[in-house]
């Protein structure tokens, strides 16, 4: 024995010597490493700050955009199609549609442009500018939005009423400062007169920056870029939400009440344990190519349909509703189930009527996460079409769509780069908004729930 | 109006056919000495399935079948030529009748023949509708007067009905095994069809990737070598591994060893909002901010880095995996037992020491399982390289070039009128098989390590 | 074959468990505690203990589940640091000098002051890197040799070697729960402490382990100063030289084993001795 394992005073002596000379290098070694992991959570936080950051500087400013007032004479003289035709008049609602049609359509062929022009010029009596370079100011929709109140209110024919019609995308990036102002003119969309009658017009009021309402009432659209909204997109994502609660909760909750609570367990459980849990992993476009395959070309379901994307999104959702409650269905106390059993309760009564009341928090959790999840998803959605150009809210599940995520990914492709990075933030905004708003939700419903067990 | 007659038809069923089945039970039951194998509720529920599932099933039946009924009635009422027309005209006609036929009429007057039909077709539309409610009614009824028949004492109308829900259950567990299922048959048969143009070793050891679209209708069919899509994959996932792991797994163990459970509150849920977040929203940040920082980071120390490449890419997805990792690893750090912990804490060790030399190593086989369902996901993710990667499948070892993944190209080769015959589309399907064989070969592996790992300690 | 050969040597010798009051005073004080509380939270869970432990004897504390016996053990090595609002009161002193002070290290207290576990926690490691372990983080060893030798030492020590010289590269985890606790023993030994407190030591094994890790606490006794939480008062009985008894937070009363174990003083420690606290 030598004298490195000395017991007593000795050995100690010696021993605390060695301790004693480790201590400082330990100790750096210690700080160093406790500095690491603080740099990594400012890190992790400080991506979420820029990522968030980015989003609202960028985003916000959209909802607010430019909006010219002025005063809109219906020149009875340029609008063109007479009176509209009478329900009376006709034999066949058919007929009358038909007459319908034709009398908008010449109502639509009228003069618009020169309405707007006239009543722009009227805004700005001594402002010289070109007629073209006029028009540039407002959205290429204004026309079509003077068109649609003439619709509403044929009445309006003869009079002068005040109107409020969007700025063009490209006035927007001016005034916002979103295309770099002292760029030479040949980068510039707009002509100098365009963009100094936009200034004058913002000086006096003619052009204020109200909120944009339209963000959420209009559809998308490519020739009026000003006037792109969400509409068709929030609604396609509310059809394929629908499906996946409709589906992925009954179908996710039957399934894991089964697996959890009645299923022998042998091999084929098991098996079914690990195929959920692998489908849980499986990148999400694969399940894209299982319904291009299958929903759209086996069973011939129309293409860019929200039934379809619902579908995908169900299947890809339920493994995560599965697995939470199966989780939930464990957390309940064996005790509450032999309690029942042993009151004569059945397995059916004892587990229906006792065990899965308890997890309804869990499973109202996993529902929530997993509708958010599908909320978000866009490249399944890629595949089936779903990222068509729309041009109109789908009034059902089987109409074309698109979604909320696949908006966004068609948005920030869109050439009009300075208008569109802060309309796509914007739809961002919406998205996470909403998905903030599910889970509110859930937050909200659990505390009560678990209020009330 | 139909949908209102069939919905009552369903409910007068259920209604009548659940009081049928309980008083009936009841009145058995009163005044005997005879007990009821089940309460009259279950004697309810048993007749209201014996009526109303024969009607539901009559009336599916006429859901799925009524339109191409419809449309041959319709033809058959119209002379034959019609018939023999282009599909899209057929279809016409047919609507045509059903137009005049509703009362809302045709543009234009419409011929006698098509009035005639439109007429016969009222009134097959009326009687065939009766005849449907008719005939769920009457099965309805036949079922329900079968099912009060078997009410007797000793009948296990519990277990019968308790047996159906057994039934229902399992029919939804199949779901999910459905679901792989349709994946490997449609990957496999679309991947087949797509080898019969492209010889696989063509295809899996390929090194340039040229899917030419036919857009001039010659037999050229482009090149479809796997390697570089593989390589850009490897590579991004690689990348995102080195920002994902250090940060998530030192978070992790900050937040779990030495944080204040204040600080932990208030830090835990921030970090899981990074998973909360859609990967198009990721992709938008790459390509709106991280892009054009790191390529003038690039500009200032002198490397030329494009916006849109590899790291780029690889940076934001190792962003979105961190909480992946951090809430895995907190996770399985949680799992080993602080006894350990104390033991080490208590020979004298440092904290750092502690976590480093044992509970670290402890917890080893956890962590590399988590890394491994993180590249899972790395390589499986779609919008982030989509719109970050710069898409161009070239065999290139530079990070800082753009690149492109498996997932990009099938993306690229399906979006699109996919015609499901050209190896161009088809192609997508042999791509998401490799896909799906190498997550599924990863998870499987992940799954495995973390179950042992999990094990150990239980 | 071990573990019976362990019996029969256990049944054979008889321990040594009473020294006489006149051997004890020449053990001279090691560790004194004055007025030591501490709070969980808002929760006290001891109330101003003070106690002194001698030199190279065995004390043992004792008491129903609860008292404030192992929390009181942990504070001797400040273990309680490491429990998230857990605030240590009062004074302890180790040859003289303030544990608690700040210029004091708590890295070379617990390398002076080792602790074993009540449940047999080796590391997942090999038998000799368990053992190992104290040393290299602390730089004990010089070199390669030295620390084999220390890791042999320590194990015969812990009366372990000859069990397992064969199979040093196994895991610890291999072992069995009485091997276990031994195991964590030597790598207690191994850094060198002057004192090694032991948190229930034998609460997770069998009679027979017990009766082995008993006999080797004795032997220990004649290098160590080592202080035992026992919920067993036999044991308590059968190792020690001291004993304290605790209940409810406080020291009752503390004294030689033998006294109080025939003739204690305090009503409390009676009922609890007779088995009427449980």
């Amino acid at each position: 024995m030598t004298d490195t394992v000395l017991p007593g005073a000795a050995a100690g002596a010696q021993n605390r010597e060695r301790v004693r000379k480790s201590l400082t290098r330990r100790h750096r070694n210690e700080t160093l490493f406790r500095w690491a992991g603080i740099l990594s959570i400012a890190a992790a936080l400080g991506f979420v700050a820029i990522l968030f950051g980015m989003i609202l500087s960028k985003g916000l400013p959209s909802f607010w955009q430019s909006t010219v007032h002025f005063e809109a004479y219906f020149d009875p003289e340029l609008i063109q199609g007479g009176p509209r035709p009478e329900r009376a008049d006709f034999a066949s609602p058919a007929d009358h549609q038909q007459a319908v049609n034709t009398w908008q359509r010449a109502v639509t062929m009228s003069n618009w442009n020169k309405i707007v022009e006239t009543g722009l010029r009227e805004a700005a009596p001594d402002f010289e500018i070109e007629s073209r370079d006029l028009l540039e100011l407002v959205t290429s929709a204004g026309r079509f939005q003077l068109r649609d109140i003439y619709f509403a209110d044929p009445e309006v024919l003869g009079q002068t009423v005040p109107v409020s019609i969007l700025a063009s995308a490209n006035t927007d990036n001016w005034l916002k400062g979103t295309i770099d102002r002292s760029q030479p003119d040949e980068r510039q969309q707009l002509a100098a007169t365009t963009r100094a009658l936009a200034d004058q017009f913002e000086e006096n009021g003619t052009i204020s920056f109200d909120f944009a309402w339209h963000i959420f009432t209009n559809v998308d659209s490519r020739s009026a870029p000003a006037t792109a909204g969400l509409a068709g997109a929030f609604m396609g994502s509310l059809y394929m939400m629908i499906v996946v609660i409709v589906l992925a909760v009954p179908i996710g909750v039957a399934s894991a009440v089964y697996l959890e609570e009645f299923a022998p367990k042998n091999r084929l459980t098991d098996l079914i344990e690990v195929n959920i849990n692998n489908l849980a992993a499986v990148p999400s476009i694969v399940f894209g190519l299982l319904g291009a395959a299958v929903f759209i070309n086996y069973f011939g379901l129309p293409r860019s349909a929200p039934l379809v994307g619902g579908l995908v999104l169900t299947l890809m959702t339920l493994p995560t509703i599965i697995i939470a409650t199966r989780a939930a269905l464990r957390a309940v106390p064996p005790s509450l189930r032999q309690a029942a059993l042993g009151l004569g309760a059945s397995h059916n009564q004892t587990v229906f009527h006792h065990v899965l009341p308890m997890t309804y928090p869990g499973v109202l959790t996993a529902t929530i996460i997993g509708v958010a999840q599908a909320l978000g998803e866009t490249a399944p959605l890629l595949l089936i079409g779903m990222s068509a150009f729309i041009a109109n809210i789908p009034a059902g599940p089987l109409d074309s769509a698109t979604a909320l995520p696949v908006q966004i990914y068609l948005w920030q492709g869109n050439e009009n780069r300075n208008f569109f990075e802060a309309r796509t933030s914007a739809a961002i905004i919406v998205l996470l908004g909403l998905m903030l708003l599910l889970n509110a939700i859930a937050i909200f419903l659990r505390s009560r729930l678990e209020k009330r067990a | 109006m139909n949908a209102l007659v069939i919905a009552a038809l369903l409910l007068v069923l259920l209604t009548v056919s659940y009081q049928v089945g309980w008083s009936r039970s009841r009145k058995l039951a009163d005044g005997k000495d005879t007990r009821l194998h089940s309460r009259p509720i279950y004697h309810g529920a048993l007749a209201a399935l014996f009526a109303l599932l024969p009607a539901i099933v009559i009336l599916g039946l006429w859901a799925l079948f009524s339109q191409s009924v419809t449309n041959s009635f319709i033809l058959a009422q119209l002379p034959a030529e019609v018939a023999q027309q282009q599909p899209f005209e057929v279809q016409a006609a047919v609507s045509r009748v059903q137009a005049i036929a509703s009362g809302y009429g045709v543009i234009g007057e419409p011929t006698p023949m098509e009035t005639a039909a439109a007429s016969a077709y009222a009134s097959f539309q009326q009687l065939s509708f009766l005849g449907v409610i008719a005939a769920a009614a009457a099965l309805g009824a036949v079922g329900l007067f079968w099912a009060q028949r078997r009410i007797a004492p000793r009948l296990r109308a519990r277990t019968e009905v308790e047996i159906f829900v057994r039934l229902a259950l399992i029919a939804c567990s199949t779901v999910a095994i459905l679901t792989t299922l349709g994946i490997v048959l449609s990957l496999l048969s679309d991947a087949l069809r797509f080898f019969s143009f492209i010889s696989p070793l063509d295809f899996f050891f390929g090194t340039t990737w040229n899917p030419r679209f036919q857009s001039t209708g010659s037999g050229s069919a482009g090149e479809y070598g796997l390697l570089p899509l593989l390589w850009g994959t490897v590579m991004i996932s690689i990348i995102a591994m080195l920002v994902a792991v250090p940060i998530g797994l030192m978070s992790a163990i900050y937040l779990s060893q030495y944080a204040h459970a204040r600080v932990r509150s208030v830090v835990k849920p921030i970090i899981e909002i990074l998973a909360g977040i859609p990967t198009i929203v990721y992709g938008f940040f790459a390509l709106v901010t991280v892009g054009p920082f790191l390529s003038g980071l690039g500009d200032v120390i002198g490397i030329n880095i494009r916006a849109t490449s590899a790291l780029t890419a690889g940076v934001v997805m190792g962003i979105m995996i961190i909480p992946f990792i951090s809430s895995l690893s907190d996770d399985i750090l949680g799992q080993v037992p602080r006894t350990m912990r104390d033991g080490s804490l208590g020979l004298g060790a440092t904290q750092s020491e502690t976590i480093r030399k044992v509970l670290l190593p402890a917890a080893l086989p956890g962590v590399v399982g988590a890394v491994l369902l993180a590249v899972s996901r790395a390589i499986g993710e779609t919008m982030i390289v989509v719109l970050a990667a710069g898409n161009s499948p070239v065999l290139r070892a530079n990070p800082a070039e753009p690149t492109s993944t498996v997932t990009v190209s099938i993306v690229n080769q399906l979006t699109g009128d996919a015609d499901f015959t050209s190896p161009q589309s088809l192609v997508a399907f042999a791509l998401g098989l490799t896909l799906f064989a190498m997550t599924l070969l990863l998870n499987v592996l992940a799954l495995y390590i973390v179950r042992k790992f999990r094990e150990q300690y239980e | 074959m071990d573990v019976l050969a362990g019996k029969v040597k256990v049944t054979s010798k008889t321990l040594d468990q009473t020294m006489n009051p006149a051997e004890l005073m020449d053990h001279p004080i090691r560790l004194s505690a004055r007025d030591v509380t501490v709070h969980y939270g808002e929760k006290q869970a001891l109330h101003g203990i003070s106690i002194d432990i001698p030199d190279r004897a065995v004390t043992a504390f004792i008491g129903p589940s609860g008292c404030g016996k192992s929390t009181f053990l942990r504070c001797i090595n400040r273990m309680n640091d490491t429990i998230e609002g857990a605030k240590v009161g009062g004074k302890i002193e180790l040859d003289g000098e303030d544990i608690y002070s700040a210029d004091l290290d708590v890295v070379e207290l617990r390398a002076r002051v080792g602790m074993v576990f009540q449940k047999p926690n080796p590391f997942p490691k090999s038998i000799y890197d368990n053992v190992a372990y104290g040393p290299r983080i602390h730089g004990l060893a010089k070199s390669k040799a030295d620390l084999d030798e220390i890791v042999i030492s320590s194990l015969r020590k812990a009366g372990l070697f000859e069990e397992v010289k064969d199979r040093l590269a196994e895991p610890g985890t291999g072992l069995s729960g009485g091997q276990q606790q031994r195991l964590c023993i030597a790598r207690a030994i191994a850094v060198g402490p002057e004192v090694i407190l032991m948190d229930e030591p034998c609460s997770a094994l069998d009679p027979i382990a017990t009766a082995i890790i008993e006999e080797l606490i004795d032997e220990l006794r004649e290098n160590y100063t080592i202080v035992i939480v026992t919920h067993s008062m036999q044991q308590a009985a059968r190792v020690s030289q001291k004993t304290a008894f605790f209940h409810l937070g406080n020291l009752i009363e503390h004294g030689d084993t033998e006294d109080i174990f025939t003739n204690p003083v305090n009503k409390q420690t009676q009922d609890y001795i007779m088995g009427r606290i449980g």
